[in-house]
């Protein structure tokens, strides 16, 4: 069998799948460490963090933020199931500030007795920083 | 005209002018009932759409699922584990809606929670998680014994509060002090149906290892399956739940809909009697004036 020389991505979250594409390489954050994906890859399963992921249709370039999931790569196809996934271009920025703003003011008080809160706030910091990644790379590319 | 009383012909009658203001009543209860029907299949349309935009996710999810099934020991997992009898009560997830005007939408899944608690739970002793106003008010004014609830969620349906539930319902089984953890909502059918549903949610029944039937791709996992397993469990109950939110959000936009179309032909219905006596009794009033006018000039 010839190798693929393109993926389908496809990127579905609870709510809605967000979106479905031809591209032709992906960079997803696994709980492991970044994966890039080229076509014909080999099959694979695997977690994600906070992160953001991109993809690249010949010479453009997209980022998306999303949280919480995992990847099903195929040599032609590739899956992301994620709690949360936005569009560069969907992320609220003021919303993520505000988030980051909160996030971080709550991680400088002295650490509780309840340490689940402060694990909330760190995965709430780290959502909002990745959105706000995400978005500023979309502004400058615009 | 004589006056009312003085009429014996008309004291079991009612008035014209009682029968317009009556049927000016019905009129405008049935431009009410017609707009709610109008805005519940708006809403309906919506509902629907989203009960099947989430459905990829939860298949691809359950997929992923049993074809990791045969890579762990299935008793490993606390969501798996059955807890020794007699420690822990049941918990029973209760999924109503905020508002009423559905028909039987709310009653009947406070009426299978009502048969679940008489014959599945030993002693009726049994903790609720209640979602929706109209069944936290029902079960709040019986004192049963109440863990969470959440109103007013379905207004602004999101994954977010199915995670909350979720949550609450992992924290109280793994603690012990949920023996075991079910779901009673409204399946949305279509729109003439539904369909009540209890469901075990915890222990996560068996899960069927479907990967012998299916042509499984052999996978190289990363982390490790058994961690991937243990990762997704919780998220599979939290999907669970998602599902029967947004499902019963569907199945209460189709019941009221349904409600309200029969309301607003109940209405035209009763506005048609009412026309139809109305006109009976002005004739008759008609007549009765010939007849003293007639009388009246034959006696002079």
């Amino acid at each position: 069998m010839a190798l693929p020389t393109k993926l389908t991505l496809e990127v579905v979250t609870p709510d809605r799948a967000l979106m479905r594409d031809e591209v032709d390489e992906v960079v997803v954050p696994g709980s492991e460490g970044e994966l890039g994906i080229l076509p014909g890859h080999t099959t694979l399963l695997a977690t994600l963090k906070v992160g953001e992921l991109w993809y690249r249709q010949g010479q453009e370039k997209h980022h998306l933020a999303i949280a919480f999931g995992f990847v099903e790569v195929l040599p032609d196809h590739v899956t992301v199931l994620a709690q949360v996934g936005e569009r560069a271009v969907d992320i609220d920025v003021q919303r993520a500030e505000r988030a980051k703003q909160r996030a971080e003011q709550r991680l400088a008080r002295p650490p509780s007795t309840a340490d689940f809160d402060f694990e909330r706030a760190r995965i709430a910091l780290m959502k909002s920083l990745i959105r706000l990644q995400v978005a500023s790379r979309a502004r400058t590319r615009a | 005209m004589g006056s009312r009383e003085a009429d014996p012909a008309r004291t079991n009658m009612p008035s014209l002018i009682d029968l317009r203001r009556r049927i000016r009543a019905v009129k405008s209860t049935q431009q009410i009932t017609k707009a709610m029907k109008m805005i519940a299949a708006s809403r309906l349309k919506r509902a629907q759409e989203r009960v099947i935009a989430a459905r990829p996710f939860a298949q691809r999810m359950l997929k992923v699922l049993n074809g990791l099934v045969s890579y762990v020991e299935q008793d490993a997992h606390p969501l798996l584990r059955i807890p020794p009898p007699g420690v822990g009560k049941p918990l029973l997830i209760v999924i109503t809606a905020d508002r009423g005007l559905c028909g039987s939408f709310n009653s009947n899944v406070i009426k299978a929670a009502g048969h679940f608690i008489l014959n599945e739970t030993p002693g009726r002793d049994v903790a609720l998680v209640l979602i929706g106003r109209k069944g936290r008010d029902f079960f709040r004014r019986r004192g049963f014994e109440i863990r969470y609830e959440q109103v007013g969620i379905f207004q602004k349906l999101a994954f977010g509060a199915a995670v909350e539930i979720a949550d609450e319902a992992i924290e109280e089984f793994t603690s012990g002090a949920a023996s075991s953890v079910s779901l009673v909502y409204n399946e949305f059918k279509s729109v003439m149906s539904q369909r009540i549903v209890i469901e075990r949610l915890l222990p996560i029944p068996r899960l069927e290892g479907e990967a012998a039937a299916a042509p499984t791709v052999d996978y190289l996992y990363e982390p490790a399956p058994e961690q991937i397993f243990k990762d997704l469990l919780p998220r599979h109950v939290q999907v669970q739940i998602y599902r029967a939110l947004i499902e019963s959000n569907a199945a209460f936009f189709a019941a009221q809909m349904t409600a309200m179309d029969a309301a607003t032909r109940n209405s035209a219905e009763m506005l048609e009697n009412l026309t139809l006596y109305m006109n009976k009794v002005r004739q008759a009033a008609i007549t009765r004036e010939i007849i003293e006018v007639v009388s009246g000039a034959a006696a002079t």
